[in-house]
């Protein structure tokens, strides 16, 4: 039922918003941009943009169709998810299952530059000469350099 | 007959590197000189044997004895003659014999160059070597033997995958491996120096040449890859962060951080619990690179056919392996750990900022990659990470190291401010700043112009550094030039790595940023118009070769009615295989590419013709290239090569 | 405790990817989970492939279980599965829908007449309209719709003896048993 009605406010808003046409230029560039972030759903790993695959160029016909009808980028994402999944977006929404996917890079930099604050500050007052080589590692380091081989 | 051969080497080769692997670990425990050495005779044999099976495997393609199964699959009487070569390695089980002879060839270069050092932990590394080895021979003799044989004989083989039939595809594995493996070198050491229980200058300053080595050679051969793709794949992208993809860049990430710190280690003495973690990390990487592409885990276009019971096993050969050297580490991490102070300003600081940038771009890349098998592991949804994601991620914490890079290399060891390159830095960032203004008002993009201006940073910052190395403007312009000349392969080595990374950069963004590309349906005679190109279908010609049938195109590119160039692009079919590939149009010009492929069609609809305007794409490829270049050129520096006689001078034990 | 964090925490990280592998290993990575199920069958305004004149909207499942099958000239799979559907039709216990989906109506015709036309109607779907509105991504897949014109399952692949009688017979049953 949901779908239906979701079906129904995107046929709605396609006609709400059929009066702003957009250009051919701007369907074309939308497309691409569009395009370039749905997955084709029968190749490995390419977007329908680049795949030569026979789907991809109906979708590719779809999502130049449905943007010159009016509809926006998100509606027409919307659109595909609808019926493909989460699987045919290539830039996974943010939502529950992805917030660690979107989040953990920024966190780690973070986290890391917490710890580089730490340890910078927890070793400030000894500033000591560092540790001097005993003589065995000297020897053993002499013998490397001036290797005989 | 030479098949059998091939087999009793490989199982010669599995004894000898069992007792390479037990009897110069006890000899190390019971400090046994000669049980010791008989590790360095052991990893020559080994050598020897796989090098001897190896060959056995190329005479059988060579020859097209199709009785061995595996010629038969992968190789046709007809295939020329570099592709039967070519054809070994090109199918999983020739490609794992190669990894293993790879192995094997560090394995042996160990006794070679390491005369120098602690016996016993010269005895312990190769001791963990020829437990790879043992792992690697096990796995092909159990489950990827490539000298099976066929019964009935087939007539003919079926061929070798045609996308594959490709020189720069046929010679990028064997770089691959021959970094991926490398990176086996500061495992085995990192491991017996964790059995050992000590880590020190003198482990880290014999082990950075082999760092370096085994990075060179995955440089060259994620860029022979990229580049691969780029013409062959027919879709004019350079790199797409599919799964394969990116399990060869962790490794590069992590060898590149560890590039660094084992730098550090050698002339600070610190990071060194770090180091070994990298190290262990690195090769962790390459290991699970191998079993991802061996396993179908993942899917993406470049995995080898899917086989669960060798999945299963290089599962079981990477858990025994990486696990081992983590518990040994968890058992003696707290007893490595040599403080000194880190001050964030020095190269000292530096570096560690550059590891944990690397480290941090490593994470994002393999979150990327193995998220959605998280989430379809713990919640059984099935979601996509594609290129949007890792740039949005990635992308920023490159331009972030890209600074750090330019800055660092200016600072001194331990201590230094920066007040003291005030204006150097002024200056460097005028550069950023008008390069961004420029390009990005003209470009129409304020990303784009960033990221140039970025670049330019670091080869501003790179250039200043080189300039107080040999006190440029401080002295003579002729004493200058003296200092330069006088300073060590490392230097220029250095300099060549961070201009190849300005200028990747650099291509990277142009190719991002402005690229332009349409993909329509022609007809012979029509043509699409791309900015001030327009590339035109002149004819279509079917016909024949060696071992496929064609479809050719000619395209003819003009810009304001004057013709630029004709290219001609290819869809082939190998009828053998039943498959078809798409051979790209090339025109490459240091400014630009233009670039054409033809798809699927017919003379009634038309054929799909893709068409691209990439600005100044080579250079990714040469930035790259001058990194690895730069690599093989820190390796000429002296202070890594120990000839009679050759004193070095103690201040050359820092390496700048 | 930071000690011993400090030491382990790459040993606990690796177990983590252990266990992300094993599962990884157990499952085939290009089986698509579908997401029309229990969806109503998308809207439609499709010919029919032999008369170009007659239209089919969604209406044309109401009231009967149906299967669904996706199917093209250019499908070699499918010619593999068209005995079982020959099969299925000569039984006459559900009601079969074809959907010629991106190919030419001569071409559709000829494989029809040459393999035997099991459906019961053929939807001519040439630019992947339905398809795409039902999430196929390739051919042969089919559909169970309900009485109300709701899609049930989907199966992607051929229908062999042992999917028919083990997965889409009982659930054409349960359908047919629905009110």
């Amino acid at each position: 039922m949901r779908s239906v009605i979701c079906l129904c406010l995107l046929l709605l808003s396609s006609i709400a918003f059929a009066q702003t046409v957009p250009s051919a230029e701007e369907v074309e560039s939308r497309a691409r941009e569009v395009g370039r972030s749905l997955r084709c759903v029968v190749c490995q790993n390419q977007s329908i943009e680049e795949s030569d695959a026979a789907l991809a160029k109906d979708m590719r016909v779809l999502v130049r169709e449905r943007i010159s009808v009016g509809a926006t980028d998100a509606e027409i994402i919307e659109f595909m998810r609808l019926r493909y999944g989460d699987y045919v977006l290539l830039k996974p929404p943010l939502q529950k299952n992805t917030y660690l996917l979107w989040f953990l890079p920024a966190l780690t930099i973070f986290g890391m530059g917490i710890w580089l604050i730490f340890a910078a500050r927890r070793q400030k007052p000894n500033i000591e000469t560092p540790r001097q080589l005993t003589e065995a590692e000297q020897a053993v380091l002499k013998r490397v350099m001036d290797d005989n081989t | 007959m030479i098949a059998e051969l091939g087999h009793v080497a490989l199982i010669l080769a599995f004894v000898v590197t069992l007792l390479q692997f037990a009897i110069p670990m006890i000899g190390a425990r019971r400090n046994d000189v000669r049980l010791m050495l008989f590790g360095d005779y052991a990893a020559l044999a080994q050598l020897c044997l796989i090098a001897f099976a190896f060959t056995a495997l190329i005479s059988i393609f060579v020859h097209s004895d199709f009785s061995v199964k595996l010629a038969a699959l992968h190789s046709h009487s007809q295939t020329p003659f570099i592709f039967k070569i070519t054809g070994v390695w090109a199918n999983h089980e020739g490609s794992i014999l190669l990894w293993v002879l790879i192995l094997s060839v560090y394995g042996a270069l160990v006794p070679v160059f390491g005369r120098s050092l602690p016996l016993s932990l010269k005895a312990r590394a190769i001791s963990i070597q020829g437990l790879m080895g043992l792992g690697f021979l096990a796995f092909i003799l159990f489950t990827s033997n490539p000298f099976e044989r066929l019964i009935p004989v087939p007539t003919d083989g079926q061929g070798l995958n045609p996308l594959l039939q490709d020189i720069g595809l046929a010679i990028h594995p064997p770089f691959l491996y021959l970094g991926y493996v490398g990176l086996s070198m500061p495992f085995a050491f990192a491991v017996a120096a964790l059995i050992e229980g000590r880590v020190d200058a003198v482990w880290a300053k014999w082990l950075r040449p082999w760092v370096l080595l085994a990075w060179s050679f995955l440089t060259i051969g994620i860029t022979l890859g990229s580049f691969w793709a780029y013409y062959e794949l027919g879709w004019g992208g350079w790199w797409m962060w599919d799964p394969v993809e990116n399990v060869s860049f962790m490794p590069w990430l992590a060898a590149t951080a560890l590039l660094h710190s084992i730098m550090v280690l050698g002339t600070r003495h610190s990071m060194a619990s770090w180091t070994i973690l990298l190290s262990i990390l690195a090769f962790s990487l390459s290991l699970i690179g191998t079993f991802v592409v061996r396993s179908g885990i993942l899917v993406s276009v470049h995995s080898f056919a899917v086989d669960p019971e060798r999945g299963v096993f290089i599962f079981a050969m990477l858990l025994a392996t990486i696990g081992g050297a983590l518990g040994l580490y968890a058992l003696r991490a707290n007893t490595l750990r040599a403080r000194s102070s880190l001050n964030l300003v020095s190269k000292d600081g530096a570096l560690v900022i550059n590891n944990l940038l690397l480290i941090a771009a490593t994470i994002t890349v393999f979150l990327g990659t193995f998220y959605p098998l998280m989430v379809e592991t713990f919640t059984g949804a099935k979601i996509s990470v594609g290129a949007p994601y890792f740039n949005m991620t990635f992308a920023p914490l490159m331009s972030l190291l890209l600074i750090f890079m330019a800055v660092g290399p200016l600072l001194k060891w331990r201590s230094d401010s920066l007040t003291k390159y005030k204006s150097t830095l002024r200056k460097g960032v005028i550069a950023l700043v008008l390069i961004a203004v420029i390009f990005g008002l003209f470009g129409k993009s304020g990303l784009g112009g960033l990221s140039l201006g970025i670049a330019a940073f670091l080869a501003f910052g790179t250039l200043a550094t080189v300039g107080k190395k040999i006190r440029w403007g401080e002295v003579p312009k002729r004493e200058s030039w003296g200092l330069l000349r006088a300073q060590p392969a490392a230097t220029f080595g250095f300099i060549g790595a961070h201009i190849g990374m300005a200028i990747f950069a650099a291509g990277v963004t142009s190719i991002s940023v402005w690229e332009s590309s349409d993909l329509r349906e022609l007809k012979v005679g029509e043509s699409i118009a791309l900015g001030h190109y327009e590339f035109t279908l002149n004819d279509m010609t079917p016909g024949e070769r060696e071992n496929y049938q064609f479809l050719g195109a000619n395209i003819s590119i003009t810009k304001g009615g004057a013709n630029i160039s004709d290219v001609y692009t290819e869809r082939r079919y190998y009828p053998v295989r039943e498959m078809v590939t798409t051979e790209a149009g090339l025109h490459l010009s240091p400014t630009h590419t233009l670039f054409a492929a033809i798809g699927e069609g017919n003379p009634d609809t038309g054929w799909i013709v893709r068409v691209n305007h990439h600005p100044f794409v080579i250079w990714i490829w040469i930035g790259a290239l001058l990194m690895a270049l730069a690599g093989f050129v820190s390796l000429c520096d002296r202070r890594f090569r120990h000839r009679s006689g050759e004193k070095t001078r103690s201040d050359t034990l820092v390496i700048s | 405790m930071a000690r011993i964090f400090r030491a382990t925490w790459p040993l606990m990280a690796l177990l983590f990817l252990a266990i992300l592998f094993a599962f990884g290993l157990t499952r085939d990575p290009s089986v698509l989970p579908s997401e029309m199920i229990d969806r109503a069958m998308p809207e439609f305004e499709l010919t029919d492939l032999y008369r170009p004149n007659v239209v089919y909207t969604q209406d044309l499942l109401l009231d009967d279980v149906a299967l669904i099958n996706v199917f093209g000239s250019w499908c070699i799979a499918c010619e593999v599965e068209h005995p079982k559907l020959m099969a299925l039709s000569r039984m006459g216990d559900v009601k079969l829908v074809g959907i010629d989906w991106r190919d030419t109506r001569e071409k559709g015709q000829r494989w029809l007449r040459k393999n035997g036309d099991p459906y019961d109607l053929v939807i001519f779907d040439e630019d992947s309209r339905l398809a795409i509105d039902l999430g196929v991504t390739g051919a042969p897949e089919s559909f169970l719709v309900d009485k109300e014109g709701r899609i049930r399952y989907k199966h992607v692949g051929i229908i062999t003896d042992d999917v028919w009688s083990n997965i889409l017979s009982p659930i054409i049953n349960d359908l047919k048993a629905e009110e």
